[in-house]
C-alpha cells in the first residue's frame, strides 16, 4: 500500500489481497488487466476482490467466469477459479455450491452472457434459490464481439447490428432483469446500482459486498446488476461513458433495490454428513445379506429348461406382472431369465406385452420372436403373435371359444374364459395369475416354492396374494383338466 | 454374491452409487427417465445430490460444475438431449473433467419416436460437439453389463479426466436380468485438481481456453496423446464362436445378443459363424478386427441405425475382407430371422460350397 497526498486528499494506492500480485496466467502485460480505459469491469473486479478480503474468504472462494469481456477473471483474482461455457455461469455454479456447501460461490457475468443466451439458466438458479452470488455487469452491448445489439440494448442505441438504433417494433425492449427476478419468490436479495459517478461507484461497492456477504450468512441467492460504462464500443471518451450511465441508461434502468428478504430468510446450516460406506449396499438394496437364498437346490434339472415366452394382453390385465412372477421364480429356481416389456409406442396404445426367457443355459437374446408358449389374454393380442408361436408350442388364449381362422395343426391350444374364472375366484384381474398357473403345469420345471417367493417379492398386499395363490392354484387345475377332457 | 432382477437403468444408478458417483443432474426423456427417477430416489439417500435441471443444456454444465469441484457425477439421457450436451461434452473434453453420461438411445431424427436405435453412434462415438477431442464409449449388452461399465465408466472417466459415455439402448435399458452387485461401496475422492473452496485448492483452475495458438495446440496435443493411450490400453471386445469364424456378425448392445442366438442356428447348419462384439466403441478394438480377418471370410455389421458403427469397422479392416450390412431403423430390430437369411445367402456367395455341404453331411 502507499499513500499520496492531493491537495486536501489522501489518495491510496494498494492491491486487494484477493488479486494475484502478478498477473501471470495472463500471456503478457503482466502488471495490468486487459479492460480498456474507463471500463467498468476493472472497478467491479476491484468492488468484488475487496469485498472477498474484508469478509475473509479468499480460500473459500470459487469464482464463475463467464464469456464476454470479463471471460479473464482467473488470470486476476486468487481464488478458486472455474471457466463456465457461454451463459451457462449460474448452472455450474449450482453445482459448484451444491458440491462444496461451504464454499462461496460467485458467479460473474456480463449482460450478454447472462440476458441473452444465459436467460434460462438465471431464471431457474434464481427461483431455485440457489445460494449463489451473481455480479451481473449491464453495458447495454456486447462488447468482446465488437458492439452488437443486447437484450440491454437501449431503444435507438445503435449497435453493429441494430445500425438504425434499436428498434423496439422488431428487437423488443431493453430486458430489465433485476425487475424480472425480482418478481420470483426465492431470490435473497436483488439491487441494481450504477457506475455513473462517485456516488452511485460507493453504493455499488456496498451491494457487491452485501450480495457476498448474504451467501457467507447463508441467505440465499443474491443478484447485483450494474449498469457500467465501455467508452471503446460506446466510442465515448472514460469520463463521457460515467456520465451516460448515469443519465441516460439510468433512465431505462432505474437503481435501486428491488427485492429483499435478507430479514425474513432463516440462515441455511451445513447439510448434514451421508450415511458410512458400509450402509451404501444395504440403502441400495444389493447387499448380499437383504437378498434372498433362493430355491435352486430343490430344482431338478432332469433336461434342459429353454422356455420362451410372449405374454401379450391390453395395459391393465397384469401382463407385466405376469411376466416378472415367472422371471423372479426362475430366478429363484436358479435359472437363467430375463424379463423385456413391450417398448416403444405399443406401450401408450393401450396394449401390452413381454418376452421372458428362462434357461437352463446362459440367455443369448431376451428377445421371443419365436415364443414356445404365448399368453394372449385377449383377441388381438392372438391374433397378433399366433403365427409366431415355434411349431409344437402352446397357445394359452383368454376366451371362451378360439376363433377358427387362428386354428394351427401344429400348435397345442388351450382356450378357456379365464378372466370368467378368475372372476369367481374373487376379482377378474386375477385373470393372469390363473393363466400363469396352466403356464406353470404346461412348463412343469419350476418349484411351487419359487412361485411362492416370487409372489411375496413383487404383490405387497396380503390380500392379493392369497386371491393370487388360489388363481394359480386353480389354473394348475384346469390345464390338468382339460387333458382329462381330452 | 446374490443376483436380483432389475432393469437396466436403475441399475445403472445403483452401480453409479456403489462406484462413488454423489451427483446426478438431469433433464428427463424418454427412454432414459428411469434413471433420472432412480437417481432422485437414491442419492439424496445416499449423501449425494440429485437436481432436475431446467434443459440438457444446463444439466450438463451442472456437471462441468460439479465435476470442476471434484465430484464423481453423472446425467443420463437420449438422443435430442445428448444433442442438447454436446456443447457441454466439448467443454468438459476441453477443461478435462471426468463425468459419466449415459444415452439410452431413442429414434431420430428429430424428434424420430421413442423406441430404441442405434442412431447415436455418430454423434457419442465420433464427438457430436465442437473441437479436437473424444469421448470414451462404453456398450453394454445385459442388465449385468449395465452395472459393471457404469462402474467401469468412472474409474476411466478419472483415470483419462475425460467424459465416458454409456451407449445402451432402450432394450438393455427397460428389460430386467439377474444382476449382482460388489458389495463394498467405493469411497469418494477429492482429486487434487478441484476446485474446492480450501486452501489448498485456491490455485486449481478449471478451463478450456487457451488464447494462445501454440498453447491451444499443445493442449491438443496432450489431449491426443492421452487418446492414444486409452486405444492402447482401454479397448474390449467379446468375441464369440470366432475361433474358426468365416462369417463374423459384428454388434453391440441388444443386436450382439441377437447375433449370438443367430450364432447358434448357423452353426446347427454347419456355418462357420462368430460374432465380434465390440465393447468400447472409442477406442475402437481395432485389432480384434485385424486379428479375425486372417480367417473369416466376409464381415457383417447388424445395426439398429442406418449404417454408423459400419463405417468404425470399414477402418479397422482397412479393406481387408468385404463388409455387409443389415440395418433396421425407426424402432424396428434387426430380427433373427433377416441375421440368419443374410447368413445363408453370404455363405452361399463368399465360402467354398464344399466347406459347408461337407459340415452338412457330416452332420446327417
Amino acid at each position: 500500500m502507499s499513500s499520496e497526498l492531493i491537495s486536501d486528499y489522501e489518495v491510496v494506492h494498494s492491491r486487494a489481497k484477493s488479486f494475484y500480485e502478478r498477473y501471470e496466467r495472463k500471456p503478457e502485460l503482466q502488471h495490468q488487466t486487459h479492460f480498456c480505459p474507463g471500463c467498468g469491469h476493472g472497478t467491479v473486479h476491484k468492488m468484488l476482490a475487496r469485498a472477498i478480503d474484508e469478509l475473509g474468504i479468499q480460500d473459500k472462494t470459487i469464482l464463475i467466469g463467464p464469456v464476454g469481456c470479463s471471460v479473464f477473471t482467473y488470470y486476476y483474482f486468487d481464488v478458486g477459479n472455474v471457466q463456465a461455457a457461454h451463459g451457462r455461469a449460474p448452472a455450474v455454479a449450482t453445482a459448484v455450491k451444491r458440491s462444496h456447501p461451504g464454499s462461496i460461490v460467485i458467479g460473474y457475468q456480463g449482460d450478454g452472457d447472462l440476458s441473452a443466451i444465459g436467460a434460462a439458466e438465471i431464471l431457474h438458479a434464481a427461483n431455485r434459490g440457489e445460494h449463489i452470488s451473481v455480479i451481473f455487469v449491464n453495458n447495454g452491448i456486447y462488447s468482446m464481439t465488437g458492439g452488437q445489439a443486447a437484450p440491454t440494448t437501449l431503444i435507438g442505441q445503435k449497435s453493429t447490428t441494430t445500425p438504425g438504433g434499436r428498434n423496439a417494433a422488431t428487437e423488443g425492449y431493453p430486458l430489465q432483469v433485476s425487475e424480472l427476478l425480482a418478481t420470483l419468490q426465492a431470490p435473497v436479495y436483488i439491487e441494481r446500482v450504477g457506475l455513473g459517478d462517485n456516488k452511485q461507484i460507493a453504493q455499488a461497492n456496498r451491494a457487491v459486498k452485501r450480495a457476498v456477504e448474504n451467501q457467507v450468512r447463508g441467505l440465499g441467492f443474491s443478484l447485483i446488476e450494474i449498469l457500467a460504462p465501455c467508452p471503446t464500443i460506446w466510442k465515448m471518451s472514460a469520463v463521457d461513458s460515467q456520465h451516460w450511465v448515469r443519465d441516460v441508461m439510468e433512465k431505462t434502468y432505474p437503481l435501486g433495490v428491488f427485492c429483499d428478504r435478507t430479514k425474513e430468510v432463516q440462515p441455511r446450516g451445513l447439510p448434514e454428513a451421508g450415511p458410512s460406506l458400509d450402509q451404501i449396499p444395504h440403502i441400495l438394496g444389493v447387499a448380499d445379506e437383504d437378498l434372498p437364498e433362493g430355491n435352486s437346490a430343490v430344482v431338478e434339472k432332469a433336461e434342459d429348461i429353454d422356455l420362451h415366452v410372449r405374454v401379450a394382453g391390453f395395459g391393465g390385465q397384469g401382463v407385466l406382472l405376469l411376466g416378472e412372477v415367472l422371471a423372479e421364480a426362475g430366478l429363484d429356481a436358479g435359472l437363467e431369465v430375463s424379463w423385456l416389456p413391450s417398448y416403444g409406442p405399443e406401450m401408450r396404445s393401450g396394449t401390452s406385452n413381454c418376452h421372458v426367457r428362462l434357461s437352463s443355459q446362459p440367455i443369448d437374446s431376451p428377445l421371443v420372436t419365436v415364443p414356445n408358449i404365448l399368453i394372449a389374454m385377449n383377441e388381438p393380442s392372438l391374433r397378433k403373435f399366433d403365427l409366431s408361436v415355434r411349431p409344437g408350442g402352446w397357445v394359452i388364449y383368454n376366451g371362451d371359444t378360439f376363433p377358427a381362422d387362428c386354428m394351427r395343426e401344429d400348435v397345442h391350444v388351450l382356450a378357456l374364459p379365464f378372466t370368467q374364472v378368475a372372476h369367481e375366484l374373487g376379482d377378474a384381474r386375477a385373470c393372469n395369475m390363473v393363466m400363469l398357473g396352466t403356464l406353470l403345469e404346461i412348463a412343469n420345471s419350476l418349484p411351487q416354492a419359487s412361485i411362492d417367493v416370487a409372489l411375496r417379492r413383487l404383490i405387497k398386499n396380503p390380500k392379493w396374494v392369497e386371491l393370487d395363490e388360489r388363481a394359480l392354484t386353480r389354473g394348475r387345475e384346469l390345464f390338468k383338466e382339460s387333458l382329462q377332457e381330452v | 454374491m446374490r443376483k436380483q432382477l432389475m432393469k437396466g437403468n436403475e441399475a445403472i444408478v445403483k452401480s453409479a452409487i456403489l462406484a462413488g458417483c454423489r451427483a446426478f443432474y438431469g433433464y428427463p426423456i424418454t427412454p432414459a427417465s428411469e434413471i433420472t427417477e432412480a437417481a432422485a430416489e437414491y442419492m439424496s439417500q445416499t449423501g449425494g445430490v440429485f437436481l432436475q435441471a431446467e434443459s440438457e443444456v444446463a444439466a450438463v454444465n451442472m456437471l462441468y460444475g460439479a465435476a470442476s469441484a471434484g465430484v464423481r457425477c453423472m446425467t443420463s439421457s437420449s438422443g435430442p438431449g445428448i444433442s442438447l450436451m454436446q456443447e457441454g461434452i466439448s467443454y468438459m473434453a476441453g477443461a478435462e473433467l471426468p463425468c459419466v453420461i449415459a444415452d439410452i438411445t431413442r429414434g431420430g431424427p428429430g424428434l424420430g419416436n421413442i423406441a430404441a436405435e442405434q442412431s447415436d453412434y455418430h454423434q457419442v462415438v465420433k464427438g457430436g460437439g465442437h473441437g479436437n477431442y473424444r469421448t470414451i464409449v462404453l456398450a453394454p449388452h445385459s442388465v449385468q453389463e449395465m452395472a459393471d461399465l457404469t462402474a467401469l465408466a468412472f474409474e476411466l472417466a478419472d483415470r483419462y479426466r475425460n467424459p465416458v459415455v454409456v451407449l445402451a439402448d432402450g432394450f438393455i435399458g427397460q428389460m430386467m436380468e439377474p444382476v449382482e452387485f460388489p458389495q463394498t461401496a467405493v469411497e469418494p475422492r477429492q482429486p487434487d485438481w478441484a476446485v474446492a473452496g480450501t486452501a489448498a485448492t485456491r490455485g486449481n483452475l478449471i478451463n478450456s481456453l487457451f488464447m494462445d495458438i501454440d498453447d491451444l495446440e499443445a493442449h491438443v496435443n496432450a489431449l491426443e496423446a492421452k487418446y492414444r493411450i486409452a486405444e492402447e490400453r482401454e479397448t474390449r471386445a467379446e468375441e464369440w464362436n470366432t475361433d474358426d469364424a468365416e462369417i463374423v456378425l459384428v454388434g453391440y448392445g441388444i443386436v450382439g445378443r441377437i447375433l449370438k442366438a443367430v450364432t447358434a442356428e448357423a452353426r446347427a447348419e454347419g456355418i462357420h459363424v462368430g460374432v465380434l462384439r465390440p465393447i468400447t466403441l472409442y477406442p475402437f478394438p481395432t485389432q480384434h478386427f485385424q486379428r479375425l480377418a486372417m480367417r473369416a471370410r466376409v464381415f457383417v455389421v447388424v445395426e439398429m441405425s442406418n449404417g454408423q458403427l459400419i463405417e468404425d469397422v470399414r477402418l479397422a479392416l482397412n479393406g481387408a475382407r468385404p463388409v455387409e450390412f443389415l440395418g433396421r431403423t425407426g424402432g424396428n430390430v434387426p430380427s433373427h430371422d433377416e441375421v440368419l437369411a443374410l447368413v445363408r445367402k453370404l455363405a452361399r456367395r463368399y465360402l467354398p460350397v464344399n466347406a459347408v455341404e461337407e459340415e452338412r453331411m457330416a452332420n446327417v
